[in-house]
């Protein structure tokens, strides 16, 4: 259950963020969350729930933007989206571990007011 | 839009906190300009007029990652090979270090941090190899993380010290997302519990530089499909380097403590050219 650590890692950088730029409420914050990043998006949406009761945050919506894992052959010197968490090419079979996307873990914006 | 005060467009989620105990009336063309009575009472969030977006872009373990390079960088400065031990409960961390710090003892200075959410009984356990501990207990907190390391590294004498072990806390799902400035991520899992352990956590098993099949002296008591924990290990994780120990029986031992000794020379060569 580290999604509560993520989420409080993400409130204090939203919450820094916020009133150094003069704001004292937090509307919405959008966050993109990779497929192979080991996070859970409902565990997420309870850890927020949780950490934000009495904040400046307590009545904001957690936008969360799913983003796909995309590998990368080496031998077919291409990208490539794998079906399952077996990362084979699909032209030539290669297993690969080489990863272009889907570890994010990103706080990409807020609205605040 | 409400007819009665002009409040417009909120975001769906807060349409349902946004609580009207008026009726509203039909739109009508209204040109002419006066007051409107205001007696009613309900919570204004905020105004579009007053919304903005502040764009971050932010990875959220950044604090972790940097503390994480840091740490880095101190071990490299220093010629330690940092091992980062993963497993689920149970699975041979502890008896795993405590015999490989035992036979590396008279080649090699060791040194270990051990995490657990209470009691100091791992590192009771690993002082017996002779390496230094310190003990790690984290309260609630699943995983081990960069800062409780760097902590650690204050209250340590590592003069001399060249491999450092940190076994992190039993666990295969949240270690995974915490870099703690190690050079080799080691992730062990015992005959006991199954060969089909990295198809059950491939975001743990895909981070590994070293697959340790442990406690390999149970394999045939339990039946354990050893070619077919190869195979889904090389699936799940075609990078890493695959090792079948005990450290009850020393089988494998040689093995594994050679690669600590090579991921050391590597190391070195890595610190000779900066």
């Amino acid at each position: 259950m580290h999604e509560v650590s993520i989420i409080q890692s993400m409130l204090d950088l939203a919450f820094d963020r916020a009133l150094s730029q003069g704001a004292n409420h937090i509307h919405q914050l959008s966050l993109r969350v990779g497929a192979i990043s080991g996070v859970v998006p409902e565990a997420l949406q309870f850890a927020f729930d949780s950490c934000t009761v009495g904040t400046i945050a307590s009545d904001a919506k957690l936008e969360i933007e799913w983003v796909k894992a995309i590998c990368y052959c080496p031998q077919c010197h291409a990208e490539f989206t794998p079906d399952d968490w077996v990362y084979v090419c699909p032209r030539c079979e290669h297993l690969t571990h080489e990863i272009r996307q889907g570890r994010e873990l990103q706080l990409v914006s807020l609205e605040v007011s | 839009m409400c007819q009665d005060c002009g409040c417009s467009d909120f975001p769906e989620e807060m349409v349902k906190i946004h609580v009207h105990d008026h009726s509203h009336d039909h739109d009508h063309p209204h040109p002419h300009n006066h007051e409107h009575p205001h007696d009613h009472h309900h919570e204004h969030i905020a105004l579009d007029r007053d919304r903005r977006t502040i764009t971050i872009s932010q990875s959220i373990l950044s604090q972790n990652d940097r503390l994480a390079e840091r740490n880095r960088g101190y071990f490299i400065a220093k010629g330690i090979s940092v091992l980062n031990v993963l497993s689920s409960p149970g699975a041979g961390k502890t008896a795993l270090l405590e015999r490989t710090m035992t036979e590396l003892r008279d080649c090699l200075k060791s040194a270990i941090i051990v995490g657990d959410l209470a009691t100091d009984n791992d590192a009771q356990r690993l002082r017996r190899s002779g390496a230094e501990v310190i003990q790690i207990t984290t309260g609630s907190v699943c995983h081990l993380e960069a800062e409780m390391i760097a902590k650690a590294l204050q209250q340590m004498h590592l003069d001399g010290v060249k491999l450092l072990a940190i076994e992190n806390v039993g666990n295969l799902v949240c270690p995974a997302a915490y870099d703690l400035g190690e050079n080799l991520r080691v992730v062990l899992f015992s005959v006991t519990e199954g060969e089909d352990k990295p198809l059950k956590y491939p975001v743990m098993f895909k981070t590994a530089d070293i697959v340790l099949i442990s406690k390999i002296d149970l394999a045939e008591v339990v039946e354990f499909n050893r070619e077919l924990a190869l195979h889904n290990i090389r699936q799940i994780a075609p990078q890493a380097k695959i090792l079948e120990v005990s450290a009850k029986t020393g089988l494998g031992m040689q093995d594994w403590c050679q690669l600590l000794q090579q991921s050391l020379n590597s190391l070195e060569a890595i610190g000779d050219n900066i």
